[in-house]
């Protein structure tokens, strides 16, 4: 659905239908929110969320502070812990395990409980869940795919594959013609946790995905060689673009963009940066990573952003207002639209951005992800075990034969990090 | 003088206050307050600290847990870190070869030409750059796609290579752009020294039929001592902090096989994700008794030097 609303009257609609059943206008004090949103579409949209937060609660006064993305994530720690906020942005899923652990996080289950919460955020409860309780709201998340050049496709008359033997005979198919089947760049590594997490999913389910990632499987298990087993298909086919680990996945975007790639696993971030190197409509187009076991259910990489409130935080009252703000369907429809963050909403009462890629995105998401939606590797996975296995993931790539080194590394690290 | 009038005047030099009286051994301690002070805080304390969170399990937030020696444990089977280790080696041997190169260097710049200081201004250029830009400079040579290193190699038909995505290459490759600020660095310490060379000696030497190479190997370089000695310092120094070369061209990788000691060490301690703290600190500790090798033998033969001056 379009929003075709220009955003006062929103904040307008908005303000009127909250304030009076909310009761809110007697939240007084100061709010400081420390957010990670600094790119320039996000600030503006963290800027107008305050604004008109703001509006509905003259009395209470915003402190909004924004740090830049990289280095909100260590600077976290420390003010977590000696100047707590009262609202903070951060990640879903064991991404907040070292601040809940730490007693650092409040828990906001009480929030949860809200019918308003509990039915419209059902989709990404889990990822906001720990230890059986909820530690904050998520704000946004965007789908992962196929990104591929649909001008391509056509010229080899291809379709859009919805099975692994499709998915390598269009391969071998676009290898023929000259052009690689994939771009990726992995200097930094995560760029490969993306295709292990869809090549595992696929292949061992989503339960499998998530236990591995708890360190409930061993590395050296048959299955996770089958995955691997697939992934070294792809590569003995030379379907990846040589030297990407030189690149960035930014300096990987001009081997699609000059059409010497013809597909991209990535996020919905990647096609703002490759419709502005000039790729129109009829160029760009997207698909849902084919199944390759049929036996298990299609599951999807899809992370989630979120705000969460400080345990030393002096205004929770406010925070949690702010929170319920956040999340409301109108606030979500909003932010989420394609002039502002360009993602897809958490609030399923909100309405998608008419944009061909989010709308494919939501539709996967909300319809044809049975199996569960995952995070992203490197956020379902402690840290440490992220490092390491996305560090096997890029050796592997490059030097498939390393296999077994490797995953006796990965299952060394299991033991020791669990 | 009368006894009336000394009396005042004896009193108050018995009554001469202690500091008054010792302020030849006070004024040195002084002088030196400040600077011990901030050398206690800032250097020595967080030696200790080191040593100390090494003992420690700590994620930088929650309460340190006491394991002993369990992070050097671990340590010592750990690959990434033997990695490391050897990869300082090679910063270590290799890095040296600036001390030669910036002798050379400087020898074929000492002459009187016309438009010398432009010349020599060029060639001291790469040391001004902030090393991230030569860093960079450097990862677009080595560019496997559109990089000048393959232009060329190309001309003479050589096929491409991928400099810093070959495990076995990419050290060489970050070295070599390290050398190339240092060699600039190590031939103006050597410029300075050549302007000290006392032409008599030259002189005496010639007549004596000393040339080339003997003429440098006994009469210069012994001359250039104190250079050598200098450049021998800040190069090894370089060498053990390299970090930011590292860090601009591959980040540690391609799978983590251009890793050293420092890079290592703020992986797992104050990276995304990293926060292992204790095990940061046992990294620090070892990179610290390798650089203490070193500055212990650059003090004591500062103090031998400074001996056999007095003497």
């Amino acid at each position: 659905m379009p929003i075709r609303k220009t955003p006062l009257a929103a904040a307008f609609a908005l303000s009127t239908a909250l304030v009076m059943p909310a009761g809110a206008s007697d939240l007084s004090g100061t709010l400081t929110i420390f957010s990670d949103m600094s790119n320039p579409a996000p600030r503006a949209v963290m800027e107008d969320m305050v604004a008109r937060f703001e509006e509905m609660h003259p009395d209470l006064e915003i402190e909004l502070t924004v740090i830049d993305r990289e280095a909100y994530k260590t600077q976290i720690r420390n003010f977590l812990t000696a100047n707590p906020p009262d609202v903070a942005n951060w990640y879903a899923a064991n991404r907040m395990r070292p601040y809940v652990a730490a007693g650092l996080f409040e828990d906001v289950s009480d929030l949860w409980m809200e019918p308003e919460i509990a039915e419209n955020l059902a989709s990404t409860k889990g990822a906001m869940t720990l230890d059986g309780k909820q530690w904050g709201v998520p704000y946004t998340y965007y789908q992962w795919g196929v990104y591929y050049r649909e001008d391509i496709y056509n010229d080899l008359g291809l379709e859009e594959p919805t099975d692994w033997e499709t998915f390598k005979s269009n391969c071998q198919a676009i290898l023929d013609s000259g052009v690689k089947c994939f771009t990726i760049g992995t200097k930094f590594l995560w760029t490969a946790g993306g295709w292990f997490d869809y090549l595992n999913m696929r292949t061992n389910g989503y339960d499998f995905h998530m236990a591995l990632t708890n360190g409930e499987v061993e590395w050296t298990d048959d299955r996770v060689r089958q995955t691997f087993a697939n992934w070294r298909e792809l590569i003995d086919m030379g379907a990846f673009v040589d030297n990407h680990q030189s690149y960035s996945w930014q300096e990987a975007l001009p081997f699609m963009v000059n059409g010497e790639a013809a597909a991209y696993l990535m996020g919905n971030f990647a096609v703002a940066p490759l419709r502005d190197a000039g790729l129109g409509v009829d160029q760009l187009d997207f698909y849902q990573f084919p199944a390759i076991n049929a036996d298990v259910e299609l599951a999807e990489d899809a992370p989630t952003d979120t705000f969460h409130i400080p345990s030393g935080a002096e205004n929770k009252e406010a925070a949690r207002a702010f929170l319920r703000f956040v999340v409301s369907a109108e606030n979500q429809t909003i932010i989420n639209s394609g002039d502002a963050l360009g993602q897809l909403p958490v609030n399923a009462q909100s309405s998608v951005d008419d944009d061909e890629m989010l709308n494919q995105g939501f539709e996967m998401l909300s319809s044809n992800s049975p199996g569960g939606i995952a995070q992203f590797f490197d956020r379902d996975a402690p840290a440490e075990m992220a490092s390491v296995a996305m560090e096997g993931f890029q050796e592997f790539m490059v030097f498939p034969d390393n296999l077994e080194d490797i995953l006796g590394r990965l299952e060394q690290a299991r033991q020791r990090i669990y | 003088m009368t006894t009336a009038s000394l009396t005042p005047t004896a009193t108050p030099q018995r009554q001469e206050s202690w500091v008054h009286r010792n302020r030849q051994t006070l004024a040195p301690w002084l002088f030196l307050a400040p600077g011990i002070l901030f050398f206690l805080f800032y250097v020595i304390f967080p030696i200790y600290q080191s040593f100390n969170i090494s003992l420690y399990q700590w994620d930088g937030l929650g309460e340190p847990q006491y394991i002993g020696l369990e992070n050097y444990r671990e340590l010592a089977t750990d690959r990434a870190f033997e990695v490391s280790l050897w990869n300082n080696l090679k910063w270590l041997v290799l890095y040296l070869l600036a001390i030669p190169g910036g002798l050379f260097i400087a020898l074929f710049l000492n002459q009187t030409v016309t438009g010398i200081r432009i010349y020599k201004s060029l060639f001291f250029f790469p040391f001004v750059i902030s090393q991230v830009v030569v860093g960079l400079v450097f990862t677009w040579f080595y560019d496997p796609t559109f990089g000048l290193l393959n232009s060329l190699l190309g001309v003479v038909g050589l096929g491409p290579i991928n400099v810093l995505g070959d495990p076995t290459l990419a050290t060489y490759g970050i070295i070599l752009a390290g050398l190339w600020p240092q060699v600039a660095y190590c031939m103006i310490l050597y410029l300075t020294g050549l302007n000290a060379v006392d032409p008599e000696q030259v002189e005496a030497a010639r007549l004596d039929g000393a040339r080339g190479w003997r003429m440098l190997w006994y009469v210069i370089l012994p001359q250039l001592r104190p250079a050598t000695f200098i450049a021998f310092v800040v190069t090894i120094i370089g060498a053990l902090r390299s970090f930011d070369l590292i860090s601009i061209m591959t980040n540690g990788g391609p799978f983590g096989s251009t890793r050293v000691l420092s890079f290592y060490m703020f992986e797992k301690a104050l990276s995304e994700y990293g926060f292992r703290m204790g095990y940061g600190a046992a990294i620090a500790v070892v990179l610290f008794l390798i650089m203490l090798v070193f500055i212990a033998y650059f003090l004591f033969s500062m103090w031998r030097d400074e001996r056999e001056a007095r003497r």
